[in-house]
């Protein structure tokens, strides 16, 4: 099966700004891609280009075959887009905006009205379709975004920031509906929420100054972080020298940290030399050594972590 | 070429449903009305002339378009820009042509729609007098024609800045200078430091002068052609304009 969107070497500067360096991607159908980078990345400025919104400096983007320069129309009609910020016609109402849209699509009036509703009831826009779209929330203006975005039912759907701005429970609503749709389609959302990654994404790509750096399901990438699977210890202060000796004897451990002093008490780390270190081997040495530890359990990183060392590493 | 209409069109009809959906509809309408009667009552003299005609009322129609048709024309694309929705309207399945025509066409209807109304002075020199109606309407579209390529100057001006206050100034400073290329203000000025083919070139793009023509009911094929070309090649530039500049 050919991937439904497809960037090849896509690069763009701005005067003397390199914003995308060499940005290559593809994705298939069911898969919900994750777009994560620091502000300034390049996100958005990828997203542009593989919309066909912004010609590249070189490269090429396709949406589902079409080539997005080359069959501009072929390959907007099979594309959904929410552009940063959601914008929409402010003196339009939703039903009129969604109206229109479905109109530039093609639909004839019957199913218009069609589309419309759907769209209209997929967003939960029903209270607000007759206000004009400049009067509503943050949030409503957003889903209006989403709902003209899916409105033609696209099999290529991207989202930059869908959720930027909602509350907790727009948020979920709005996860719920992208994990409905994915089997049906190549969905790219980019975000800084991680959170979301691993509520909806089925793989994430990081970039960072114009390049992706990592790329990867979130499992994959939480193996990057220094700290999974790390074994976290504490004890009393007097005994820590004596732990930290034993377990640094064992083969198994690539090093042992000293995190926090705190009543009397020290939390050791120690970091395995492959992931998936058996807490029993530790437990065993343990008891053999005759030491007494108050707490024992195994880190989990988090992906907030992986994102600042992949980011900030490369900063440095 | 008909999904190129089709879809200008439904462009064109959201455009024109936009000019309502705030008071400008309502200020530009009645402005235009009043200013018209105004200028054609009191500045020409349209009583005291005793002519069953309306000299006096077509002859202010380019000084007013310069004011009021770059505020139709500034938010075309600087809108656009600014809220964002340029990158919708990009990414849906339209093409620059598409939208550039579409838009064209609403502000140039609305535009239309302003000299429709002001109907009574035609009904009032009718009921006064024997005018050569012939004259009359070849004047209107002559003024819709002045109206139609000050848009589209003033369209393209959009298309290069998100700030409506700069496409409105700079939109009305290039019509004015096209309106007086043939008056002595400008004249003197190009004669002093260029040949006399340069100074002669720029008297002939006057708007005056070819508007003159066309109200005096000389609906001539050079003044159609002169304006026509006007809006084409504005609108070829607007073209331009809305592709290199839409990232910025």
């Amino acid at each position: 099966m050919a991937p439904l969107i497809e960037a090849r070497d896509l690069r763009k500067t701005f005067g003397a700004i390199t914003a995308v360096d060499g940005i290559s991607l593809s994705v298939r159908k069911g898969e919900v891609l994750g777009f994560l980078g620091p502000n300034g990345a390049g996100k958005s400025t990828t997203m542009k280009m593989i919309t066909g919104f912004l010609d590249p400096d070189s490269g090429s983007a396709t949406i589902c075959g079409a080539d997005v320069n080359q069959q501009p129309k072929q390959a907007k009609a099979k594309l959904g887009y929410l552009p940063e910020g959601a914008p929409a016609y402010g003196d339009m109402t939703p039903a009129a905006f969604l109206s229109f849209i479905a109109e530039i699509r093609g639909y004839t009036a019957r199913d218009i009205k069609a589309r419309v509703s759907a769209a209209v009831s997929r967003a939960g826009l029903g209270a607000v379709v007759d206000q004009r779209i400049e009067t509503l929330s943050k949030g409503f203006k957003r889903r209006v975004g989403l709902a003209q975005a899916i409105l033609h039912d696209p099999p290529v759907l991207i989202m930059d920031e869908p959720t930027d701005g909602l509350d907790p429970n727009q948020k979920h609503h709005v996860r719920e509906l992208i994990r409905e749709m994915a089997p049906h389609k190549a969905i790219i959302v980019s975000t800084h929420i991680l959170e979301e990654v691993e509520a909806v994404c089925t793989r994430a790509v990081i970039i960072n100054r114009g390049r992706i750096v990592a790329d990867g399901t979130a499992e994959d990438l939480l193996r990057r972080a220094r700290n999974h699977g790390a074994v976290a210890i504490r004890v009393v202060e007097a005994e820590a020298a004596r732990v930290a000796k034993a377990l640094s004897a064992m083969s198994e451990i690539a090093g042992i940290e000293t995190m926090e002093k705190a009543d009397g008490h020290i939390r050791l780390r120690a970091l395995p030399k492959t992931a998936g270190m058996p807490m029993k081997l530790i437990g065993d040495l343990l008891r053999r050594e005759s030491l007494s530890v108050e707490e024992i359990y195994i880190e989990h990183a988090r992906l907030d972590d992986v994102f600042r060392e992949i980011t900030m590493s490369a900063q440095a | 070429m008909r999904e190129t209409l089709k879809t200008a069109y439904i462009i064109a009809k959201r455009e024109f449903a936009a000019y309502f959906a705030t008071p400008l509809a309502a200020v530009f309408l009645t402005i235009f009305v009043a200013a018209t009667g105004a200028f054609a009552f009191y500045i020409g003299g349209f009583f005291q002339r005793g002519q069953a005609n309306l000299d006096s009322f077509f002859a202010y129609h380019p000084w007013l378009y310069l004011l009021l048709v770059p505020a139709v024309a500034m938010r075309l694309w600087a809108e656009e820009r600014k809220s964002g929705t340029i990158e919708l309207l990009m990414t849906l399945p339209v093409s620059p042509a598409e939208a550039i025509l579409g838009k064209f066409a609403a502000a140039w209807a609305f535009i239309g729609l302003a000299l429709v109304l002001t109907f009574p002075i035609w009904i009032t020199v009718n009921i006064l007098g024997d005018p050569d109606n012939g004259v009359i309407l070849t004047s209107y579209l002559g003024s819709f024609l002045v109206a139609g390529a000050f848009l589209a100057i003033g369209a393209f001006i959009s298309a290069l800045t998100k700030n409506q206050v700069i496409a409105f100034i700079i939109s009305a400073t290039v019509c004015f200078l096209l309106v007086t290329s043939g008056m002595e203000l400008v004249q003197n000025t190009l004669r002093a430091w260029t040949p006399r083919i340069v100074s002669d070139a720029v008297a002939s793009m006057s708007f005056l002068t070819h508007y003159e023509e066309i109200t005096r009911g000389v609906l001539g094929l050079d003044s159609i052609v002169f304006f026509v070309s006007i809006i084409a090649f504005a609108l070829f530039a607007n073209a331009v304009a809305v592709g290199q500049k839409k990232s910025a």
